[in-house]
């Protein structure tokens, strides 16, 4: 925080003193996560006894991958975050074009209704939105388990914020040049808006492919369960408590955000600061 | 052409509008409609029945303990994972070793699903052999504990799990805010002599504010939103000790099949969220991040 050249002794206790603190909390954080690689990796007899010298195997992979359809869940789920966050991008590009640039009082009480999502989201209108969706023909479709997010007020907001700050005169230049207004918003706005496009995008696919009551109360069959009801329901079902197989099960669940992130983890907060969230 | 640029507005705000009025504004007004409404049962509709299922609900003695329950859920995780974050930022902004892997290890629980988080920590709580009995009995040598199968523990544990999910996510908003502060106000602070307590105390927390309260708004919608570990992992239970108001709607909707009482049970979170709203609008503005 300070940068000072010389550091005085008591200060320096004080940085030990915060690194300690630091490290154990990060220790803590991650200590979930440890344990189910640790508890996967070996067979059930280890879950609970740390032997460094324990025997490895994958097992508990293979067992947990066939007792369930999880190559099917996985499928419905990257269907499910497909869908959404396509059209979210679509819709809410669209919206905040028009909440960016126009001027009239309209628009303003409309983003004003917009912004009412920040607040009441889908997930807690779910009694409600269950009977639309049966009136629909909906129930147990991935697109009845998308529909209610797909326009998201939070990605209208995050993207009028960055179209705000397109300067109008790229926009007049790009009318002068013959650019009709989609040319101007896919040729000016859209690539301006890249970092706001890649945090709200991984934003929004972390939270659809994590999502679990709307889509446990929507879907009933193996055909559209998304991994997280799939794995709800072999957790408890199937297994009783074998944890080295629900740990295994628990990993393969959560391993493709897990490998996105860790892998564009720098860009992933550096575009979530960059868009200005905040 | 004014009337055509009017025309190509309504026609790029359409589906989105359409959209978030179907699945959001509808169903608010259609919540309060139907909780006016019995439950159509078999061969019996539905009939309209006045306030009949808020009376059944102020009589309902699993109502009150869920919003009870759900109050210190959300009291208590808002300022908990609101202090984390704040401290993870400065540490990881700070001059500590390895920041880049603190940043890591505090926003990972962010990136995993609740419902995977839930069965990992249902390991933990497993009483004797869990990690937490271990580290207890180990440390303070207390005996096995019931975490999730007591009343006194398990609403505790639940707060527990929901902070560790999301503090990590809020250090995010935080780090963006401390790296947007003029590095000018802490030399400025420098020459002053101040310390870094006051530094901290009199430039980095008041600049902080919006950031705070834009986190506190979230943590506390979050509050009564966050609920996936506590179905899988206590299903509400002990005795309701863990049933919060989405948990009980669930329960009441979805296992039950009452959606009236389901729908009176809707306007009480939705009352509750409207409040925050309006809390949020009269003490902060508008300016502080709607701008």
């Amino acid at each position: 925080m300070m940068h000072a050249a010389a550091v005085p002794p008591r200060l320096r206790v004080g940085l030990w003193l915060e690194t300690l603190g630091a490290w154990t909390l990060a220790i803590a954080w991650v200590a979930p996560l440890l344990y189910a690689i640790w508890a996967a990796i070996h067979p059930t007899g280890y879950a609970a006894r740390f032997d460094l010298l324990a025997p490895l195997t994958l097992d508990n992979f293979t067992a947990a991958w066939n007792a369930a359809p999880f190559p099917r869940y996985m499928l419905n789920s990257l269907l499910l975050v497909t869908f959404v966050t396509g059209s979210q991008f679509v819709l809410g590009t669209l919206a905040a074009f028009v909440f960016a640039r126009s001027t009239s009082r309209w628009t303003g009480l409309l983003f004003a209704l917009v912004l009412v999502q920040l607040m009441i989201m889908p997930d807690m209108l779910i009694i409600e939105n269950y009977r639309t969706m049966r009136a629909l023909g909906l129930v147990d479709t991935v697109v009845g388990i998308g529909l209610p997010y797909v326009a998201s007020a939070f990605g209208i907001f995050l993207l009028r914020q960055t179209f705000k700050q397109v300067p109008r005169e790229l926009e007049e230049a790009a009318r002068v040049e013959g650019c009709s207004t989609f040319g101007i918003l896919w040729r000016v706005y859209v690539p301006l808006a890249r970092p706001t496009y890649l945090a709200y995008g991984l934003t929004s696919v972390a939270y659809h492919w994590n999502n679990f009551l709307w889509p446990l109360v929507i879907t009933n069959t193996v055909e559209t369960r998304p991994l997280t009801v799939g794995l709800a329901v072999f957790a408890s079902t199937d297994q009783g408590v074998d944890w080295a197989i629900i740990s295994a099960a628990t990993l393969l669940t959560s391993a493709p955000l897990l490998l996105a992130f860790l892998l564009f983890q720098r860009q992933f907060v550096q575009s979530f600061m960059r868009a200005g969230i905040r | 052409m004014r009337g055509r640029a009017t025309l190509h507005a309504w026609l790029m705000l359409g589906p989105a509008m359409v959209l978030l009025v179907a699945f959001t504004h509808y169903p608010v007004v259609a919540t309060f409609w139907h909780s006016l409404f019995s439950t159509p049962r078999g061969a019996r509709p539905a009939r309209f029945v006045g306030l009949e299922n808020y009376d059944v609900l102020a009589a309902d003695p699993i109502f009150w303990q869920a919003l009870t329950n759900n109050l210190i859920y959300a009291l208590g995780t808002v300022p908990l994972s609101i202090a984390l974050a704040l401290v993870m930022a400065l540490w990881v902004n700070g001059r500590i070793a390895g920041k880049a892997a603190l940043r890591v290890a505090y926003f990972t629980p962010t990136v995993l699903p609740m419902i995977a988080v839930a069965n990992l920590w249902l390991f933990f709580y497993t009483p004797d052999y869990g990690l937490v009995d271990r580290l207890t009995q180990l440390l303070l040598g207390w005996g096995a504990t019931n975490w999730l199968g007591s009343r006194e523990t398990a609403l505790g544990a639940m707060m527990v799990v929901a902070v560790w999910k999301e503090a990590g996510f809020f250090m995010i908003f935080y780090l963006a805010a401390l790296q947007a502060i003029p590095p000018v106000l802490y030399e400025a602070a420098a020459v002053e002599g101040a310390s870094r307590w006051e530094v901290f105390r009199r430039v980095t927390l008041p600049l902080l504010g919006p950031t705070t309260l834009f986190i506190a708004v979230n943590a506390l919608i979050n509050g009564f939103r966050l609920v996936d570990h506590i179905i899988v992992m206590t299903r509400g239970g002990p005795d309701n000790a863990t049933a919060l108001l989405l948990t009980y709607i669930y329960e009441v909707g979805f296992r039950f099949w009452d959606t009236s009482q389901a729908s009176a049970l809707t306007m009480v979170l939705l009352l509750l969220l409207m409040l925050i709203a309006l809390a949020q609008f009269t003490f902060l503005g508008r300016r502080t991040h709607y701008r």
